[in-house]
C-alpha cells in the first residue's frame, strides 16, 4: 500500500496532465469525423497552449485567440483574452505549463525515452531563453497588429509560422481525416511539420525545449511566477545551500536563490529533492512557527 | 488578513483580470474569439 502511494505521488503530475488534456479535448466525434467542436464553450480560453482547431478542443487557445482579436480590424488591444491570461497567471503562474498544458505533456513523455547524452540546457541557453519574449512581442503582438492586408486584416503569425502544438493536435489529425484538406497541402505544412519534428527530436535530449525557448504563453505566465497565488518559498533557516534542488531541476534553476524564476514550471522536483524540507509552495502550511521572517519568496 | 497582505499583488491582478474580461465582453471581443475558434483555422493547421 505504501509503495503504491509513493508511486501515485511520483506520477501524480503525469496523470493530472493526461486528465486535463483529455478533458479540454473531449470532443471525441471531431477526431472520427475530421471536423471541430462548434459549441458555445469556445467562448472560454483554456489555460494551456491547446489549438482551437484540434478536433477534440472544447475551448479556445489563449495565444490563438489573442492574435485573432489583434488581427481583426476593430481592435487594437485584446482585453478579453488578456483577462484570461492575467487570471490564469495571477492564480497559477507557470503551474499551468507544468501541469495543464497538452504540448508540455507531449514533451515530458518524449523526454522519458532513454537516449544517450541527455543534457539539461542547450548551448547558448543564457541568450536563447529570451527568444520566447522576442516571439511574444514580435509574432504574437506586433506582426498581427501591424502587417495588414488590403482590407485591414492581420494574421495570426505565431500560429501560422511557428506553433508546433497546432500542427500536432490540429493539422495532423484534421489532414489525416479530411481528403479536402489533404489536397490543399503545401510548403507551409511542410515548414510547420519540420519545426514539429525538430522539437520532437530535441525533446528526447533536452527537457521541454519549446517551453524553455519558444513558448509565448510560458513567457507571459512566467512573469506572474513571483506574484501568483501559487508560489514557492525557501525557508532560509532550513536551507543549507547543498544545491540538491538545482541538481534535481531539469531547467537547472538555482531554486535556493530564485524560487520563483520565470522559467520554473512548478514540476515540484526541487521540493521532493530537498533533504531539509526547506522548499514549499504557498498552498502548504508552515509546519512550525519558527523561521517565518526569513522565508525567501 | 495576512493572506490578503501576502498576496496583494496576485489579488490586484485578479481584479484587473475581472475588469479586462468585462471590458472585453462589452466590446464584443468574445464574439470575435468564438467566431475564429468554431471555424477551422487554416493558418493554425499549416494550410495558409
Amino acid at each position: 500500500m505504501g509503495k503504491r502511494l509513493v508511486w501515485a505521488k511520483q506520477h501524480l503530475r503525469t496523470w493530472v496532465q493526461i486528465g486535463f488534456a483529455a478533458l479540454s479535448n473531449g470532443y471525441a466525434a471531431g477526431f472520427m469525423r475530421g471536423n471541430i467542436y462548434k459549441g458555445p464553450l469556445k467562448f472560454i480560453c483554456v489555460p494551456g497552449l491547446n489549438c482551437y482547431s484540434c478536433p477534440g478542443a472544447l475551448g479556445s487557445c489563449p495565444i490563438g485567440a489573442f492574435q485573432s482579436v489583434l488581427a481583426s480590424r476593430n481592435y487594437h488591444f485584446a482585453f478579453y483574452v488578456s483577462g484570461f491570461l492575467i487570471f490564469f497567471g495571477a492564480l497559477l503562474g507557470r503551474l499551468t505549463c507544468g501541469w495543464l498544458c497538452p504540448f508540455g505533456l507531449v514533451q515530458d513523455l518524449l523526454h522519458k525515452i532513454p537516449v544517450p547524452k541527455k543534457r539539461k540546457l542547450l548551448p547558448g541557453d543564457k541568450f536563447l531563453k529570451y527568444l520566447k519574449y522576442v516571439i511574444l512581442i514580435g509574432f504574437v503582438i506586433l506582426l498581427p497588429l501591424t502587417v495588414l492586408d488590403i482590407v485591414g486584416q492581420g494574421q495570426p503569425w505565431f500560429c501560422k509560422y511557428i506553433c508546433p502544438s497546432g500542427t500536432l493536435f490540429a493539422g495532423i489529425p484534421l489532414v489525416a481525416a479530411n481528403p479536402l484538406l489533404q489536397a490543399a497541402l503545401g510548403w507551409l505544412f511542410t515548414w510547420k511539420s519540420a519545426i514539429l519534428i525538430g522539437l520532437v527530436l530535441l525533446s528526447l535530449w533536452v527537457y521541454r525545449p519549446f517551453c524553455r525557448y519558444l513558448c509565448p504563453l510560458g513567457a507571459i505566465y512566467g512573469l506572474f511566477n513571483p506574484i501568483a497565488l501559487y508560489r514557492f518559498q525557501v525557508d532560509a533557516d532550513h536551507c543549507t545551500h547543498c544545491g540538491r534542488c538545482q541538481k534535481a531541476c531539469k531547467f537547472d534553476i538555482s531554486v535556493q536563490n530564485q524560487p520563483n524564476s520565470p522559467d520554473c514550471i512548478r514540476c515540484g522536483d526541487c521540493i521532493r529533492a530537498c533533504p531539509h524540507g526547506a522548499i514549499r509552495s504557498t498552498l502548504r502550511r508552515r509546519p512550525s512557527a519558527g523561521g517565518h521572517e526569513r522565508a525567501k519568496t | 488578513m495576512k493572506f490578503f497582505w501576502n498576496n496583494r499583488a496576485a489579488l490586484a491582478a485578479l481584479a484587473i483580470a475581472a475588469v479586462f474580461l468585462t471590458i472585453g465582453v462589452w466590446r464584443g471581443e468574445a464574439e470575435v474569439v468564438l467566431r475564429k475558434s468554431i471555424n477551422i483555422c487554416m493558418e493554425c493547421i499549416g494550410l495558409g
